[in-house]
């Protein structure tokens, strides 16, 4: 079992381009679809918690996930995993950085693994609308966030937050 | 002597940087103001790097910087020292979960916060557009392959090393 949070987790570490945010498409597919340890509420709820503690998100998901799963020796399993292909190949990389960059092929690779991303993140995003909004005031929770975000450039944290106490105010309210 | 000066540094790092990512340049800025173990240029280059890499910015660059410090070794404590702070503080909240979960209060903090975090990944997948989507082939390629996600549903992993096959072909 710790092996295998080990595997998952590094697997997911290897392929995750462009954040924390974006591991999410792997961890549905890897987690929750394949692997069955957790549901998409349950990440959505991680991503909460990861965004308001210090620390890397992508680290903090991983460490909770295998906590969740094996204690103590299952986050530890996870969080190496998670960490160690970028740990490596940014060794790798270290001395050879400006060759690295202005070589053509990585950065044709990278912009079409950009796409992909972009794609994959827009799926995620629909599948868990389902469950995230499904009610008029989350609705307006989403549009409030959303805006906030993408005019103002708002802080993720400040979100969280800030979602969490009209949660509260509302009280379960529709 | 340096590998606890690491250890300490990239400990207040992973302690101070409230959500992740990027949030840990400006500490970073500061450490090679502080110290010889990098330039702000070749900083600057690490975050090009970063990006281009896979995995967590913030570890990456502790990687590098620890490295560039003292080695392979220096790579290890930085990079320890950045997750430790988050990892005693998630199992502290992960080992209390299952009672938070039960409670009241939670599942309405809990129906508010889901549809922000919603809002939170749709904005990661905008910024990362205004990056990536440069011209309409981008755009056309981004919507094929959001088809062939959304329908025929392979493993993630497919569809990013098609894209990185696809983006040496085409040259974009």
């Amino acid at each position: 079992m710790l092996w295998q949070l080990f595997a998952a987790f590094f697997k997911i570490g290897l392929f995750t381009f462009g954040g924390g945010y974006a591991m999410i498409p792997l961890l549905q597919a890897e987690l929750v679809e394949r692997k069955k340890w957790t549901s998409e509420e349950e990440i959505m709820d991680y991503y909460s918690i990861g965004q308001c503690t210090p620390g890397i998100i992508a680290v903090n998901v991983a460490t909770f996930i295998g906590y969740k799963q094996k204690r103590l020796a299952g986050a530890i399993a996870a969080t190496v995993g998670m960490i160690l292909p970028s740990f490596m190949i940014i060794l790798a990389l270290a001395n050879i950085i400006r060759l690295y960059m202005e070589n053509a092929y990585v950065t044709h690779a990278f912009a079409g693994i950009r796409i992909v991303v972009i794609a994959l993140i827009a799926d995620v995003v629909l599948s868990m609308s389902r469950k995230a909004v499904g009610s008029l005031f989350q609705g307006a929770v989403f549009a409030a966030a959303l805006l906030y975000l993408l005019l103002f450039g708002g802080s993720p944290t400040v979100v969280v937050l800030t979602a969490a106490a009209a949660g509260l105010l509302a009280g379960g309210r529709k | 002597m340096i590998y606890g000066l690491l250890f300490f540094e990239f400990f207040k790092i992973g302690l101070l940087a409230l959500g992740g990512g990027l949030v840990t340049v400006p500490f970073l800025f500061e450490l090679a103001e502080h110290y010889p173990w990098y330039t702000a240029e070749e900083l600057v280059n690490m975050i090009a790097v970063a990006e281009s890499s896979p995995g967590p910015v913030g570890v990456n660059m502790a990687t590098y910087a620890g490295f560039k410090a003292a080695g392979v070794s220096g790579a290890l404590t930085a990079t320890v020292g950045l997750v430790f702070p988050s990892v005693v503080i998630i199992v502290l909240i992960a080992a209390f979960w299952d009672k938070i979960r039960q409670t009241k209060i939670f599942s309405y903090l809990m129906h508010g916060v889901r549809p922000a975090v919603l809002a939170l990944i749709l904005n990661a997948g905008a910024e990362l557009g205004l990056l990536a989507l440069s011209d309409i082939w981008a755009v056309v390629l981004c919507a094929a392959f959001w088809g062939a996600i959304h329908y025929i549903k392979l493993h993630p992993i497919i569809y990013i090393v098609a894209g990185g096959i696809l983006g040496i072909v085409l040259g974009l």
